[in-house]
């Protein structure tokens, strides 16, 4: 492979991990629930998928493991911000926190271990395409699962009535209660469901991603995608865009290094964080824009009988 | 209403008090560590060690000598300071949790000005690495408020992300253009000069000056939330967003004051950290403290009283993981666990604050 391929191979590799986090935090935002616990999240579905690979050797039971593991811990958020009605902010900051001592101590045994090698995943005939074809088909499944993810949570949203209603109870939960729809289980099944998500991507990350554990190894790529719904403006097709062009920053770092760009390791690491503020300042420059565009009820929380 | 059928038919509601209740809001912190306790008692017991020696490891150890009551006032110090600052963000509803941040900038800048001095220099420029700590904490949350104000970026996520920025940064100038020459290539500055140690206490003990600042910092702090007008603007603002415009309260005055204070409180304590018990700059500075003092701050009820309380507490915490760690041979994070689930379990407990349990059969 080229320096061109490597590089448009390792983007998608590295947006992945963000845009299923992203898409997961999407779901929830829209059903008005705003989760800043996802680093935490993320950070134990990757130790707890990893764990699990080590132990029985099968990727797809790891995948399990840290889906669940994000579900557990999201469901837990569900039921304190949703029926004990405690501040979103303050309940999910307490799971980011959490979850980063939680996962160094349950990993403190795992630092040393290495998953073994595995197959290569080519789609045949489309990974012979000379220059794209070996970057963007020799992908693991997880890759081309999160595009379909994205496809299908737009057709949800957008095209089902059950999409319909868990847009209502973000929009206006008031007004869907009215209707008679269940208002704090539909936001509770959003917030397992994205905890979910985020679970799936944290696992991505330490079993296929990086592969490894190592304490703290998300490294904001939690706060990154909750960053990116706003960015988005709360589409999915936008997430998933957003994702990828992330995960080119993010490598960016690596090609600069490469040809020899003579700036130090850790300014370039600044770089997702750096473009991360610049972006998320000029996209929310026109407060009217993100008015229109956002949940209308993101963040605030529903009493049924209020 | 909320209902939960409990067998023989009794039912459990959660019912709004009339008005919030004054004995839950000092009794949840208390239940909230309790529960704490216990599930760390059953994480030492699940782990096959002792709890009463697990508990005693966290809650007596920290607390049974001279030199120990000092260890924990130097942890407890740059917490209060940190903690004070967040409680003024959280009472005005700025989302400040960026405070590591500042308190990394603040540890840098101090530590430049200490960096200056030479075998000549006298005690004053203990008063310009204070300073340097303070402006370069002020200009970091400055930063986000800036963004906050004129781009309507979300505080949580611009003060987050600087977080990861200021490490980056202090790594860079201990990696390079600070680094030791005759450090042997360890990624550290020099050791400061005697003369930028922030004044002990007691000779023997680290404990220094600093404890006295942050509690002097409290008092301050309560005179400004109940005594200043400006202080019950900033809260007004907080509670009831509509209420301070209609009086003609500045949002944006109270956006600036809020994070320049909190941003000014973390770096003085990052400064007090480097040229204190510290004494250079390393890539070992950041400890966590700035996520801590967020929960110190919540679990302190952004009072002033309470937050002195919280960081002693925190700081039993980050002693207990320590010994944890070299007495029974359980990894540090455990003190992260545990603070999580105080968090955790003070959020839950504090539904009682606004809401009653009541059983009906």
């Amino acid at each position: 492979m080229n320096e061109f391929a490597l590089l448009l191979a390792a983007t998608l590799n590295a947006g992945t991990v963000l845009a299923i986090a992203a898409l997961g935090l999407l779901i929830n935002e829209k059903a008005g629930i705003v989760n800043l616990g996802a680093e935490g999240i993320m950070l134990c579905a990757a130790i707890a998928g990893f764990a699990a690979v080590v132990h029985t050797g099968n990727d797809w039971v790891g995948f399990l493991a840290g889906a669940g593991a994000g579900a557990l811990l999201a469901s837990i958020f569900g039921v304190l911000v949703i029926w004990l009605n405690t501040n979103q902010y303050a309940t999910g900051l307490a799971l980011s926190l959490f979850g980063v001592g939680f996962s160094a101590f349950a990993g403190v045994k795992y630092v040393q271990e290495k998953l073994p090698e595995r197959p290569n995943f080519a789609i045949p005939l489309l990974s012979d395409i000379p220059l794209v074809g070996t970057a963007i088909f020799k992908q693991h499944p997880i890759v081309y699962f999160t595009v379909l993810l994205a496809v299908g949570i737009v057709w949800f949203l957008y095209r089902t009535r059950s999409g319909l209603v868990l847009r209502s109870v973000g929009e206006s939960p008031e007004s869907a209660h009215a209707l008679g729809y269940p208002v704090r289980r539909i936001r509770l099944l959003a917030v397992v469901v994205g905890g979910a998500l985020c679970g799936v991507a944290g696992a991505y990350l330490s079993i296929i991603y990086t592969p490894l554990w190592v304490e703290g190894m998300v490294a904001g790529k939690g706060w990154i995608a909750l960053a990116l719904t706003t960015f988005a403006t709360w589409r999915p097709a936008r997430v998933l865009l957003g994702a990828y062009l992330f995960g080119g920053v993010t490598m960016l770092q690596f090609a600069l290094q490469s040809r020899g760009v003579e700036i130090s390791e850790q300014l370039l690491s600044m770089l997702p964080y750096v473009a991360t503020i610049v972006v998320l300042a000029l996209i929310s420059r026109n407060p009217a824009w993100i008015r229109v565009n956002m949940p209308a009820s993101l963040g605030r929380p529903f009493y049924p009988n209020a | 209403m909320d209902e939960w059928v409990v067998g023989e038919g009794r039912v459990i509601s959660l019912e709004a008090r009339p008005a919030q209740s004054n004995f839950w809001s000092i009794a949840s912190p208390l239940l909230a560590l309790a529960i704490t306790v216990v599930i760390g008692a059953l994480i030492f017991a699940a782990m096959g060690k002792d709890p009463i020696r697990g508990l005693g490891v966290f809650f007596w150890e920290p607390i049974k000598s001279t030199y120990a009551l000092s260890e924990l006032a130097v942890k407890a110090t740059p917490l209060i300071l940190i903690a004070l600052g967040l409680a003024v963000c959280f009472r005005s509803n700025v989302w400040n949790i960026g405070a590591e941040g500042q308190y990394l900038i603040g540890a840098l800048f101090g530590g430049g000005v200490a960096l200056t001095a030479d075998a000549n220099t006298g005690g004053w420029i203990v008063v310009a690495i204070l300073v340097a700590g303070v402006i370069g904490g002020m200009l970091w949350a400055g930063l986000v408020a800036l963004l906050r104000d004129r781009f309507n970026a979300n505080e949580i996520l611009v003060s987050l992300m600087l977080v990861y920025v200021a490490t980056y940064l202090l790594t860079y100038m201990v990696y390079g253009p600070w680094k030791d020459p005759q450090g042997f290539n360890f990624p550290q500055s020099k050791t400061f000069e005697k003369a930028t140690q922030i004044p002990r206490l007691i000779d023997g003990l680290r404990m220094n000056i600093g404890l006295i600042i942050a509690l002097a910092s409290a008092a301050l702090l309560w005179v400004f939330l109940f005594r200043t007008f400006r202080g019950y603007q900033l809260q007004v603002g907080g509670i009831a967003p509509a209420a301070a415009r209609y009086a003609g309260f500045s949002s944006r005055g109270a956006l600036w004051t809020a994070l320049l204070i909190s941003g000014g409180a973390a770096g003085l304590a990052g400064a007090l950290e480097v040229a204190g018990p510290i004494g250079q700059l390393t890539p070992y500075v950041p400890a966590g403290y700035g996520f801590a003092a967020i929960i110190v701050a919540f679990v302190g009820r952004l009072h002033p009283v309470g937050i002195v309380f919280a960081a002693i507490l925190m700081s039993m915490f980050y002693i207990g993981g320590e010994l944890a760690q070299s007495r029974l041979g359980m990894p540090k994070s455990l003190t992260g666990v545990f603070q999580g689930l105080l968090l955790f379990a003070l959020l839950a407990c504090d539904t009682l604050v606004a809401y009653r349990l009541r059983v009906r059969t």
